[in-house]
């Protein structure tokens, strides 16, 4: 049985111009414990996608499925991890956790247990030697640590994270990522990750959701990736198999979706990691470019 | 205990200078903090005393420093020995009492209460009651009603034109409408206050609750994005969303509003009672405007020292309370 389900998923935004077509019929089956990676140009309507799976926006045709129940509204069994972490700022990172953890277990959990249950899943990121910090005593990569405490400590059916690592430097990027393929292979959750950064969604996922631009914006391909896990990305480097994946997002990406105004705006994917396809050689874009045309 | 001190930014050079920290550099900051304002006070003193000599008015030249100081030694001086005559009054009575109930044990015992002239140190303790009355009045309906018109919308876009419209009204313009309708309204035969008192509540109060409003709905109604999602995502229901999520993060401009509030209470209330002839430091300096003694300006001149450096010390307050409560350690407060 499919574990969630998106059936022709797609969403207007009201406009002075008119109605705005954000997504358009956007189908995803996704079996429980799978690690899904949406990826996609900025503003090709990822985060949207993410954000009706959440029950933070409805669509305005089709709809979501969860364990044969309809999406409606959001709730803890979809925790998001949010790109800027979210966390409160007048609480300390215990305080919340405990937040999420007394809402989603009041009467299920007695103190003692919802203490211990706290503490397991900062332990699982490592960051029970802060208890008592407050956000802004912490830095950017602890910040994200608890943000995804808080998400697992709801025992989510799906995790649900908006560019988790986006604002993290490369080093401390790297580090969470291993800490989430431990946590993932402890507790197999559904997860469904918005991200920028190819490396990351090779080595993460097992599928690869690439999205076309917007408007308009649809599941362009799907790309399984059949690495085997556990997963280690120093001896990926050297992978033919991990290569190609990492190649058919990048000609996805900078071939058959590249952005119309990207040689004229200077915001061509800073976030992405392209060390093999250079997408500012002019040589490459202009062959690229009648490729498209 | 150094960790303490140099909290305190003033003691910060002497400090560094106790723990051996090059002595030189923090001779020259001590120099800028305390040195500077020194100058400034002392020129300013000396421009006071020369521009005094030559004002004179009706009730003769217009005081000057030494003037002043020597009418704040007069003040202290009269309250002392007004604390000793009541102290003595209360004494008398004892003594009278006493010898009353040893030649007849059932007799009935009254102690009246002290009766003697309201001085400049009782009217400051006077003033900062109603002042801090008024605060509370004001701040107990701003709060709520801000947190309401903050988290809805339409209802802050039918009052926000009501607070534009009121909230630049001067206190004397409310003064006679407060005191006819308190007139009217508060009718006891054993009032607890007295009616100047609580038309200068109000009137305190009406002047002084808008800043409080606007920096809690403004406040309230800018909550970021992302802590509302959460609040969503965890299906916090109406009450546990405000009390968690909406109250907290609004704290900083709460109080933002709160000192601006009370700022404008104390400056309010010196003509509330003024007009109100309600007994405080206002009344003090109108008696003395109509007492017209050869020393009535200097001794104004003391009250409005004292209520500038009261205001001062009120701000103080708040920011202690402020620095203290907010969690937005980000935003320098001074």
């Amino acid at each position: 049985m499919v574990h969630l389900d998106l059936t022709d998923v797609s969403i207007e935004f009201p406009t002075p111009k008119g109605p705005y077509v954000a997504l358009d019929g956007v189908n995803l089956k996704i079996q429980q414990g799978e690690f899904i990676s949406l990826i996609g140009h900025s503003g090709c309507g990822k985060s949207t996608v993410l954000n009706i799976v959440a029950g933070l926006y409805q669509a305005t045709r089709g709809g979501v499925v969860l364990d044969g129940k309809e999406v409606n509204e959001p709730g803890p069994e979809r925790a998001v991890v949010f790109q800027n972490h979210s966390l409160l700022p007048w609480l300390s990172v215990y305080q919340n956790v405990e937040l999420a953890v007394k809402q989603v277990f009041k009467g299920k959990k007695t103190k003692a247990e919802m203490r211990e249950w706290i503490l397991h899943n900062l332990n699982l990121v490592h960051m029970s030697h802060a208890l008592d910090k407050r956000p802004d005593e912490i830095s950017g990569g602890m910040k994200q640590r608890v943000g995804i405490a808080r998400a697992l400590a709801m025992e989510p059916t799906v995790l649900l994270m908006d560019e988790p690592f986006g604002a993290l430097d490369a080093l401390t990027r790297a580090h969470l990522q291993d800490s989430l393929m431990d946590i993932q292979n402890d507790l197999n959750n559904t997860v469904i990750m918005i991200t920028h950064d190819v490396d990351e969604a090779v080595l993460l996922s097992d599928r690869i959701v690439m999205m076309t631009n917007g408007p308009a914006a649809t599941v362009g391909e799907v790309l399984d990736i059949k690495l085997e896990r556990p997963r280690n990305r120093i001896e990926l480097a050297d992978d033919a198999e991990y290569n190609h994946y990492r190649h058919e997002v990048l000609s996805f990406l900078y071939e058959k979706q590249r952005k119309p105004d990207e040689a004229s705006t200077e915001k061509p994917a800073q976030n992405l990691h392209t060390d093999s396809t250079d997408p500012k050689d002019p040589v490459k874009k202009s062959a690229s470019n009648s490729e498209a045309a | 205990m150094s960790a303490i001190l140099l909290k305190m930014s003033w003691l910060e050079p002497f400090v560094k200078i106790a723990q051996g920290e090059r002595p030189g550099d923090q001779l020259m900051v001590i120099l800028r903090s305390i040195g500077v304002p020194l100058i400034g006070l002392v020129i300013f003193l000396f421009i006071w005393q020369v521009g005094a000599k030559n004002i004179n008015t009706s009730l003769g030249t217009f005081p000057g420093p030494a003037a002043v100081y020597e009418q704040t030694v007069n003040l202290f001086a009269e309250h002392n020995a007004e604390r000793e005559k009541e102290k003595a009054f209360y004494e008398r009575q004892e003594v009278r009492n006493e010898k009353k109930l040893a030649k007849n044990p059932d007799a009935e015992v009254k102690i009246r209460p002290y009766t003697g002239a309201p001085t400049f140190i009782d009217q400051i303790w006077t003033s900062l009651g109603t002042v801090m009355t008024g605060f509370l009045v004001a701040s107990l309906v701003a709060i709520p009603l801000g947190i309401m018109i903050g988290l809805n919308s339409t209802l802050y876009t039918a009052i926000n034109p009501l607070i534009q419209l009121f909230k630049p009204v001067s206190p004397l313009a409310w003064l006679p409408l407060v005191t006819m309708v308190v007139s009217a309204v508060y009718v006891t035969d054993d009032p607890m206050f007295a009616k100047s008192f609580v038309t200068s509540v109000i009137t305190v109060s009406l002047c002084s609750i808008w800043p409080t409003l606007l920096n809690t709905a403004v406040g309230v109604s800018s909550i970021s994005k992302d802590l509302q999602n959460v609040s969503q995502v965890l299906r916090l229901n109406w009450i546990t969303h405000v009390i968690k999520i909406v109250i907290p993060s609004a704290i900083p401009s709460i109080f933002t509003g709160l000192r601006l509030s009370l700022g404008i209470a104390w400056m309010v209330l010196i003509a509330a009672e003024m007009l109100a002839q309600n007994p405080g430091l206002g009344k003090f300096v109108w008696d003395e405007f109509q007492n017209g003694s050869s020393q009535s300006l200097g001794r104004i001149m003391v009250a409005v020292i004292a209520i500038g450096f009261i205001g001062f010390l009120l701000d103080r307050l708040m920011l202690m309370i402020q620095r203290k409560v907010s969690w937005d350690k980000s935003v320098a407060l001074r």
